[in-house]
């Protein structure tokens, strides 16, 4: 899909969130001079295109009490790294899954993968126990634990025909 | 946790993907849960007061529109509170956590371009003197489901 400038404008107008109003497309289309109809439909291609992952109520894991969460990181061969992404991107206990560079020396690791849990322990146990049934852990992995959150909001794309 | 009540849940994980594209979304949402409208307006607005809905709105697909990445940086124990307030301050940056490692702080630019990103930073080794390490994605293995919520 081919995105053009209002969509996004669209997209960008989109990351501070809909409304909560009667009518938020309503209101979102006005902030940028779009009627009610074309901010419904655009939505609808975007969300078709996958370019909208997805729409909905977008919640806060520590705000529910799931108040531990690691990043653990994979140092495993260029070759299996397709193959061992994908599994760990499939399973329950994983929320994220990324491939990103190594930068050597010093970070050896290629696969992101995001764990949740009610506290550090629970998150320690899903590892064992992902790594385990996975047979991935003889790899070289950390968890690294987040300690303290300073932000956390959606990411804002500014359109350059905003932004000028 | 405590103060959810069943049609709170509901609320927070019947809707986090398939929002209705509906003129009016809410009142689709209120009809399903067998409430006003009105209702269900007030209760995700004390939701999200609470922090525990950040936003109606949607998660787009990763370099779809501009470009992002995750960045680290190993900054000095003093430092931190400093730094992680300095990086907070750019608008390109929308996630900023502090992680038990020697790397200890890890945040998400994200901007129109990458030449946008890279600027940002640039510009923050500029202010502190410290490296950045630049860790874009480059393949999503996941499907994002949202976040499965279990109760019990």
């Amino acid at each position: 899909m081919e995105l053009n400038d209002r969509d996004l404008n669209l997209i960008s107008a989109l990351c501070g969130g809909l409304a909560l109003d009667s009518r938020p497309y309503y209101v979102l289309g006005r902030a940028i001079g779009m009627d009610e109809n074309e901010v419904v439909e655009r939505l609808r291609a975007l969300r078709q295109a996958g370019i909208i992952r997805r729409l909905g109520v977008i919640v806060r894991h520590h705000e529910l009490g799931y108040k531990a969460n690691a990043m653990v990181v994979w140092d495993v061969p260029d070759d299996e790294i397709a193959e061992i992404g994908r599994r760990l991107g499939a399973c329950p206990e994983v929320s994220l899954c990324y491939r990103r560079p190594r930068r050597l020396p010093g970070w050896p690791y290629c696969l992101f993968t995001m764990i949740h849990g009610r506290d550090r322990a629970e998150v320690e146990a899903s590892l064992a126990a992902l790594a385990m049934r996975e047979g991935v852990s003889h790899y070289p992995h950390e968890a690294l634990f987040s300690t303290r959150r300073f932000k956390q909001c959606g990411a804002r794309y500014i359109p350059k025909t905003a932004a000028e | 946790m405590a103060q959810l009540d069943a049609i709170d849940r509901h609320l927070l994980d019947d809707f986090q993907h398939d929002f209705p594209l509906d003129p009016r979304p809410y009142a689709a949402m209120a009809k399903r849960l067998g409430i006003a409208e009105s209702e269900v307006l007030s209760r995700l607005e004390r939701l999200r007061q609470k922090g525990t809905v950040s936003r109606v709105g949607a998660v787009i697909r990763p370099h779809a529109v501009g470009h992002s990445t995750l960045a680290a940086m190993a900054v000095p124990p003093d430092w931190l509170e400093h730094v992680a307030e300095m990086v907070s301050g750019y608008a390109e940056v929308n996630h900023n956590y502090q992680r038990d490692h020697r790397l200890n702080l890890w945040f998400v630019v994200a901007a129109t371009g990458r030449d946008e990103v890279q600027a940002v930073l640039d510009d923050i080794a500029r202010r502190t003197g410290l490296d950045v390490l630049d860790l874009p994605m480059v393949e999503q293995f996941h499907i994002d489901l949202g976040f499965g919520l279990r109760w019990n």
